[in-house]
C-alpha cells in the first residue's frame, strides 16, 4: 500500500523518473543558493530575476521553437545583463540594489511580453510562464545536472569570501579584493539557478524552489551550514511530495511542487524554534544567570 | 630616524570632488600609538578607508611599508548582526589573511582563535551566535578577529563608542599591548581625557590636518580652538583647488572651502 503509493510511480514510469532526478538536481543548487539570496535580504531580487528572464527565453522561443538549448542561452543572456546591470548600478551609484534590480527586471519583464505576443500564442507563454517537469528530455536533464554542478563547485569555492561579504563586507574589502567578483559570480548563480529551472517549473514557480525551503529553513537553525542543509532536504522532500501529488490527483507538476514547499514553510513558522509559537511562549520559570 | 611604517604625501581623499581629507602630509613610525583626534565629517574614518584602500586618494599617496599587513576596525554599523554566525565564525575571518579563500583552518589556527577570545574576555562564548552579544560583547568579538589577523599595522575607527568603561579600560590595555608588540596602531577617538591618558601621539583632523605630534602638544587649546571653527559642511560651490604649495602627484583637481574662518 505505502509501496503502491509512494515509490511505485518512481519505479514504473519513466517519465517520473526523469521528473524525479531533474527536480532533485535543481534543489540541490538553487536551494543553497537561495539561503544566501534571503540572508542577503535579496528574497524578491530572486523573483524579480525569475522575470528577467522572460525576453531571453522568449527569444529563442520565438526563433527556434520550444527547444531548450536556445531557450536557455537566451535567458541566460538576459538574466546576465539584467544582474549586472542591477549589481552594477547599485555597486557603483548611491541607488540601493531593491531599486535598481526593480527598474531592470521591469523593463525585461515589458520586452518579454513584447517578444511573446508578436507571433506566439497564449498556450507558448504558458509553456515559459510555467514549464513542464513530466517532459524532460536528456537535453534538460544534462543542462540542469551541469547547472547543479556548476553552482555547488562555485558555492564551495567561494563559501567563506561569500560568508564574509554578507558578514562583514568592509571587513572582506579590507583584506581581500574577492569582494565585488563574489558579489557577481553569487548573482550569476542566481541567473544560472533560474534559467535551470525554468523548463521544469517555467520562469515564474522556479524562483519558488530557490526561496520557500531557504525561507522555511531560516526559522530552525542559527548557522549558515545547517541552514544550507536543511534547506536542500526540504527542497528534496517538496519535489518528492509535489511529484507523487501530482501523479496521484492528476495536478500540475510545478505548483505541486512550490506549494509543497510552502507547506513546510508555513509549517516551519508555526512550529520552528524561531518561529512565531515558539518565541511567543512565556517561560513560566528563569534561569538565575 | 625611526623607520616609517605610513607616509602621507599630500594625500587627498574625499567623496565626489569634496575633499574629507586634504593634504596630509607625515610619516607614522613604526611602533608608534596614534589617536586620530576630530568632531564627526572631520575625516578620521575616511583617512582609515584611505589607509586600508577601500577609498582611492583624489590625489597624493598613502604608502605602507613593505609587506605589512593592515588590520582594520570599521565602525559597527557595517556589521549585519542578524546573519546567522556564531562568536567562533566571527573570530575566524581575521584567520583570511594567513588562510586566504580556501587554506583549511588548522589545529593552531583554532588555538589562536580561542587565545585571542581568551584575550579579550569571552571565553566560553564561542558557540554562541553574534545577534545574542551585548554592544561591548561584540566590540570585545572585534578586538579578538583583530588579534587573530596578527597584523603590523593596526586601524581602529571609534572602538569605543557606547561601550561601558570596564570594556574600555579592558580595550585600551590590548591597545598597549599591540603597541608593547612594536605594532603601529593608529584609533579613532572622541573621548580627549582617554587620548592624554594613554596615546603618546595624536592627529587632529579637522577636514585637514590642523597638528600632529607629541599629545600634549597637539591638544594644547590653540589647536583645539582651529579645529572647531572648520567648516563641517563642504560648499557646493567652492572654488577649485590650485595650490602652489602642493605638489600634486598627477595634477588632480579637487573643490575645498577656502573660506574656513582657521587662520
Amino acid at each position: 500500500m505505502i509501496y503502491d503509493y509512494l515509490v511505485a510511480p518512481f519505479v514504473e514510469f519513466g517519465f517520473m523518473q526523469r521528473a524525479l532526478a531533474g527536480s532533485l538536481m535543481l534543489s540541490a543548487g538553487a536551494c543553497p543558493v537561495g539561503v544566501f539570496l534571503m540572508l542577503r535580504r535579496m528574497s524578491l531580487a530572486g523573483d524579480a530575476m525569475a522575470h528577467a528572464i522572460l525576453p531571453g527565453a522568449a527569444a529563442g522561443f520565438l526563433l527556434y521553437g520550444l527547444e531548450i538549448l536556445p531557450m536557455t542561452i537566451g535567458g541566460l543572456i538576459a538574466g546576465v545583463i539584467v544582474a549586472l546591470g542591477a549589481g552594477a548600478v547599485s555597486r557603483f551609484t548611491i541607488q540601493k540594489e531593491d531599486a535598481s534590480m526593480a527598474a531592470f527586471y521591469l523593463i525585461s519583464l515589458a520586452l518579454g511580453v513584447l517578444i511573446v505576443s508578436l507571433r506566439g500564442s497564449s498556450v507558448d507563454l504558458m509553456h515559459v510562464l510555467f514549464g513542464t517537469v513530466l517532459a524532460l528530455n536528456d537535453e534538460a536533464l544534462t543542462l540542469i545536472a551541469t547547472i547543479a554542478g556548476t553552482t555547488l563547485l562555485l558555492l564551495a569555492v567561494f563559501w567563506r569570501a561569500l560568508v564574509a561579504e554578507c558578514l562583514d563586507p568592509l571587513f572582506l574589502r579590507s583584506v581581500s579584493r574577492l569582494g565585488t567578483p563574489v558579489h557577481f559570480i553569487f548573482l550569476g548563480l542566481v541567473v544560472l539557478n533560474l534559467v535551470g529551472g525554468f523548463q521544469a517549473l517555467g520562469t515564474l514557480l522556479s524562483v519558488g524552489l530557490m526561496m520557500l525551503p531557504a525561507a522555511a529553513a531560516r526559522f530552525w537553525t542559527t548557522r549558515v551550514e545547517p541552514m544550507c542543509a536543511l534547506a536542500l532536504a526540504i527542497g528534496f522532500a517538496s519535489c518528492v511530495a509535489g511529484l507523487l501529488m501530482s501523479y496521484h490527483y492528476s495536478l500540475p507538476s510545478g505548483p505541486a511542487i512550490i506549494l509543497s514547499a510552502g507547506v513546510v514553510y508555513l509549517a516551519s513558522i508555526l512550529a520552528g524554534p524561531r518561529g512565531l509559537l515558539r518565541s511567543r511562549v512565556r517561560h513560566q520559570r528563569h534561569r538565575t544567570a | 630616524m625611526t623607520d616609517a611604517c605610513l607616509t602621507f604625501r599630500d594625500l587627498t581623499l574625499g567623496y565626489g570632488s569634496h575633499p574629507a581629507v586634504h593634504h596630509l602630509n607625515g610619516v607614522v613610525r613604526k611602533g608608534s600609538l596614534t589617536a586620530i583626534v576630530g568632531a564627526n565629517g572631520s575625516g578620521k574614518s575616511t583617512l582609515m578607508k584611505g589607509v586600508v584602500g577601500v577609498l582611492k586618494p583624489m590625489a597624493g599617496t598613502a604608502v605602507k611599508a613593505g609587506g605589512a599587513r593592515i588590520a582594520y576596525l570599521p565602525q559597527q554599523s557595517e556589521l549585519d548582526r542578524t546573519f546567522p554566525a556564531r562568536v567562533v565564525d566571527l573570530v575566524s575571518l581575521g584567520l583570511w589573511p594567513k588562510r586566504g579563500l580556501l587554506g583549511r583552518f588548522t589545529a593552531d589556527d583554532r588555538h589562536a582563535v580561542s587565545r585571542a577570545l581568551a584575550a579579550v574576555g569571552l571565553e566560553g562564548f564561542e558557540k554562541r551566535g553574534i545577534d545574542t552579544l551585548s554592544g561591548g560583547q561584540l566590540q570585545r568579538a572585534l578586538f579578538a578577529r583583530v588579534l587573530v589577523q596578527d597584523a603590523e599595522i593596526i586601524l581602529l575607527d571609534e572602538p569605543f563608542n557606547a561601550i561601558d568603561a570596564k570594556t574600555v579600560v579592558d580595550l585600551v590595555a590590548l591597545i598597549k599591548r599591540w603597541h608593547g608588540e612594536n605594532r603601529t596602531v593608529m584609533v579613532a577617538v572622541h573621548d580627549l581625557d582617554l587620548v592624554r591618558a594613554h596615546f603618546p601621539e595624536t592627529l587632529l583632523l579637522a577636514r585637514r590636518p590642523v597638528a600632529w605630534g607629541l599629545t600634549a602638544e597637539t591638544l594644547k587649546p590653540d589647536n583645539m580652538l582651529k579645529a572647531r571653527r572648520f567648516e563641517e559642511a563642504w560648499l557646493d560651490d567652492a572654488p577649485w583647488c590650485e595650490t602652489d604649495e602642493h605638489a600634486h602627484g598627477d595634477g588632480h583637481d579637487h573643490a575645498h572651502d577656502h573660506h574656513s574662518k582657521v587662520a
